[in-house]
């Protein structure tokens, strides 16, 4: 009676098919109880200031980041980003206030006691040399090498390490014949082979096309929920940013402006005091998330536009006019549009209504008071006919084509005043210039 | 596992391709000597350290004769195959010994060469790049020039050169506990330069001692003894097993100083270690050898190509190719009708090829 104990317990021990399951399993589950040793935040910054001679980089920083979150820090070029990094994954001692990383403070770690727990995916990923895959993701077992033994565990991380960021196929190639986004997750796997608790990176998409950006942040977000991992990665595409993390971080000038979700922290205001710039910030219409749109400067076309049109490209069209300087009034359209949130933000009036809904009497002498009001309408095609009606007797009309380029040529009688040529929402305002420059052709 | 396999593999056939060198060599000379003649000859030459007693040495300094103690092992033959005493004499007396002492200079500096052009991520690094050479010369013409004799003297003040060059480029180029590897390499050249004038003003002083001056910065291993082979030997494999325990050190520094800390490199204190063991090992062989240059720096470029940048395989392939092309141009030097220093064919060989494979394989991106 003294081994064999009845009960609850036979179900967590198991059979020899559920040892064996466990021990299958131990890896992970031990990597992940080391990854949350106490109830604080698995990376805590706190206070962090460095500096470079008299260069102050980092002023008092301070930022944490949890199992399982995936932090994302943004700012312009020179704001401190990759120094941040490499005071967390203890490149750069701080000159005062500390990091600690699972407890244990950075700067007082070996190299190889903190190499096993922070791994880091430099912004740099060219290799020089002909090492193949294989060598450099084995070179992520290192901190685990005795200087005359070797590391049992090594076969098996690599291979992990490989199967995830989907390189096995290549790992008998040279890293110096990959393509940069084959080499960037070449450099992660790397990392993943560290199997450490944290994992930093360090613009893991500066280099890298839009479908391996989106691929590699992918596997980091699942890296984050899967394993547990704690991931904070300076991120240079905002947008790109709001859609993968949890939280963002804003960077200004070796000072954290803002720490929050994306939603929070991706504000016009922010956005502009960071980067020195006008932005807009709005949901980006398939995922929801925060998208930022920089303009260098606003232009200084001194016009009134009014732009009546629905979806995506009437939301481009007026944010083309609007950063060009002109003062966009638009409507009408619905209220859950793409087109009425990007008015929201960006035009001097709006005029919407309810989805679906018919257009009333009282919208449409709004609409019809704003159009009096512009120097010029543009039309985004294609547009239904109540509100075709709205430009019908005006002058100055510039049609943007629709999508697949296509006009709508059932022009109903006295739609004298649309222009010969049709634009893009890139091009709008041209069109608009050209439309208040000609006299307008009767049918032409 | 692959790759201790893969190292073994490629260490053992250059292993067999040096003995096969180091045979042929000692057949060719003025008196030919069978090959199995040699071989017995050479088997029996295989000795063990079985004891080890002090003698003392007289050293003469500036007219003064000082006594030094000097340690003398005695040793134990494995083999006594029956040869012609004549061969024997030959095989034993006078070939061998500087067939083993170009072996184990060959082997000091292609090792020293890998580790320099790994550190240095520099395809034009050699083993006297931070001025370990430079410093020998000095020494070794210094003592030449000044007349001072005694037991190892030359070899001892080469050797003391050497070091105390490579420590002086090292603490100039380190600012706050860090040493730059760019730095190193600025310092290592000036240094160079101006130790290079040092000898220039030393040769103009040496007078009759001038020609063997000349000899010994050519590089040359004639009149080598088993003295030095004793002396060298041990330097130089203690080093390189040291250097062997950094390969993967290494490796990771060849992805860069901040990646190989995130890797877990302490990378200052390997870069110490590096250039320490480094600098030793070339001021053993050059101090024997005077400056052979070439080795160090064309055969860590042959084997690269041959096994690939990781430096767990390259760094004792090259070392044993290092031993097996200083003996067989050292031979290429002795059998001509005037023997001529080894320096000079190391680099007549040793140039033209490296322009071929800058010509034709990618030495560029090392």
């Amino acid at each position: 009676m003294t081994s064999d104990l009845p009960g609850p317990f036979d179900a967590l021990v198991g059979g020899e098919d559920g040892a064996a399951g466990d021990d299958r399993l131990s890896p992970t589950a031990l990597d992940r109880s080391a990854t949350t040793p106490t109830d604080g935040p698995l990376v805590a910054v706190d206070g962090v200031s460095v500096g470079y001679g008299d260069v102050g980089v980092l002023a008092d920083v301070s930022l944490s980041v949890d199992s399982g979150e995936f932090v994302g820090l943004v700012g312009p070029n020179g704001a401190g980003k990759t120094t941040l990094l490499k005071s967390i994954n203890g490149v750069l001692a701080p000159d005062s206030g500390s990091v600690r990383v699972a407890d244990e403070t950075v700067s007082t770690l070996s190299a190889r006691a903190a190499s096993r727990l922070v791994a880091t995916v430099p912004q740099d990923t060219t290799v020089a040399f002909e090492f193949t895959v294989e060598d450099i993701v084995e070179m992520g077992r290192t901190p685990y090498h005795g200087r005359f033994s070797g590391d049992s565990d090594a076969g098996e991380a690599v291979e992990r390490a490989l199967e995830r960021t989907e390189t096995a196929r290549f790992r008998d190639r040279s890293v110096a014949s990959l393509s940069g986004g084959e080499r960037q997750r070449v450099v992660l796997a790397r990392a993943l082979a560290q199997e450490t608790p944290a994992l930093l990176l360090d613009e893991p998409t500066a280099s890298l096309d839009v479908n391996h950006q989106v691929r590699t942040l992918e596997l980091v977000r699942d890296l984050v929920d899967t394993e547990g991992k704690a991931a904070l990665a300076a991120i240079h595409d905002l947008d790109v940013a709001a859609r993968f993390c949890d939280r963002l971080a804003v960077l200004a000038d070796g000072d954290l402006l803002a720490v929050g979700p994306p939603e929070a922290v991706l504000t016009a205001d922010h956005v502009g005091t960071a980067f020195d710039t006008d932005a807009a910030v709005l949901p980006n219409p398939v995922t929801g998330t925060p998208a930022v749109t920089p303009f260098s400067e606003p232009g200084d076309a001194d016009l009134t536009v009014h732009v009546v049109g629905t979806g995506q490209r009437t939301a481009r069209t007026v944010s083309v006019l609007s950063s060009a300087g002109a003062t966009v009034t638009v409507g009408v359209v619905p209220s859950g549009d793409v087109a009425a949130a990007t008015a929201r933000e960006l035009a001097a009036e709006t005029v919407t209504a309810p989805a679906f809904a018919a257009l009333d009497a009282e919208r449409e002498t709004a609409a019809r008071d704003l159009l009096a009001a512009a120097d010029a309408a543009v039309v985004v095609e294609p547009v239904a006919a109540p509100l075709r009606a709205l430009v019908r007797d005006r002058d100055a009309v510039v049609r943007v084509a629709a999508a697949d380029g296509s006009v709508p040529a059932d022009r109903q009688s006295g739609e004298r005043s649309y222009h010969s040529d049709t634009v893009t929402p890139e091009t709008v305002l041209a069109g608009v210039r050209r439309a208040l420059d000609r006299p307008v052709e009767a049918d032409d | 596992m692959e790759t201790r396999v893969w190292a073994t593999v490629w260490s053992v056939g250059l292993a067999g391709l040096l003995v096969a060198v180091v045979l042929v060599s000692a057949t060719i000379g003025p008196v030919s000597v069978a090959l199995p003649a040699v071989a017995k000859a050479t088997l029996n030459a295989v000795g063990v350290p079985t004891g080890v007693s002090l003698t003392s040495g007289a050293v003469a300094l500036f007219g003064a004769t000082v006594s030094v103690p000097v340690p003398d092992l005695s040793y134990t033959y494995l083999f006594s195959l029956p040869v012609e005493s004549t061969d024997e004499t030959i095989v034993r007396g006078i070939r061998l010994p500087r067939i083993v002492l170009g072996a184990t200079v060959g082997f000091a500096l292609a090792a020293a060469g890998t580790v320099m052009q790994g550190f240095f991520r520099n395809p034009m690094a050699d083993p006297s790049i931070i001025g370990v050479s430079s410093g020998a010369a000095v020494g070794a013409v210094a003592t030449i020039a000044l007349s001072v004799s005694g037991p190892f003297s030359i070899q001892a003040a080469a050797f003391v050169g050497a070091v105390v060059t490579a420590f002086a480029v090292y603490l100039i180029a380190t600012e706050g506990g860090r040493t730059p590897v760019a730095t190193l390499l600025l310092a290592g050249v000036a240094i160079q330069t101006f130790l290079g004038a040092v000898v220039s003003y030393l040769l103009l002083q040496a007078g009759e001692s001038l020609e063997q001056a000349l000899y010994w910065l050519m590089g040359r291993l004639h009149n080598a003894a088993w003295s030095d082979v004793a002396v060298t030997a041990p330097v130089a494999l203690a080093c390189v097993f040291v250097l062997g325990a950094y390969t993967r050190d290494l490796n990771a520094l060849l992805l860069g100083e901040e990646d190989a800390h995130t890797l877990g490199i302490e990378v200052e204190r390997t870069k110490r270690v590096l250039l320490a063991v480094s600098s030793v090992v070339t001021a053993a062989a050059v101090a024997v050898a005077g400056a052979i240059g070439f080795v160090g720096l064309v055969v860590p470029h042959m084997m690269r190509l041959l096994v690939g940048p990781d430096h767990r395989v390259l760094l004792p392939t090259s070392a044993i190719a290092g031993a097996a092309f200083l003996v067989a141009t050292d031979t290429v030097a002795r059998a001509g009708p005037v023997e001529v220093p080894v320096g000079i064919v190391t680099a007549a060989l040793g140039a033209p090829f490296f322009l071929y494979l800058l010509r034709t394989r990618e030495v560029h991106s090392l």
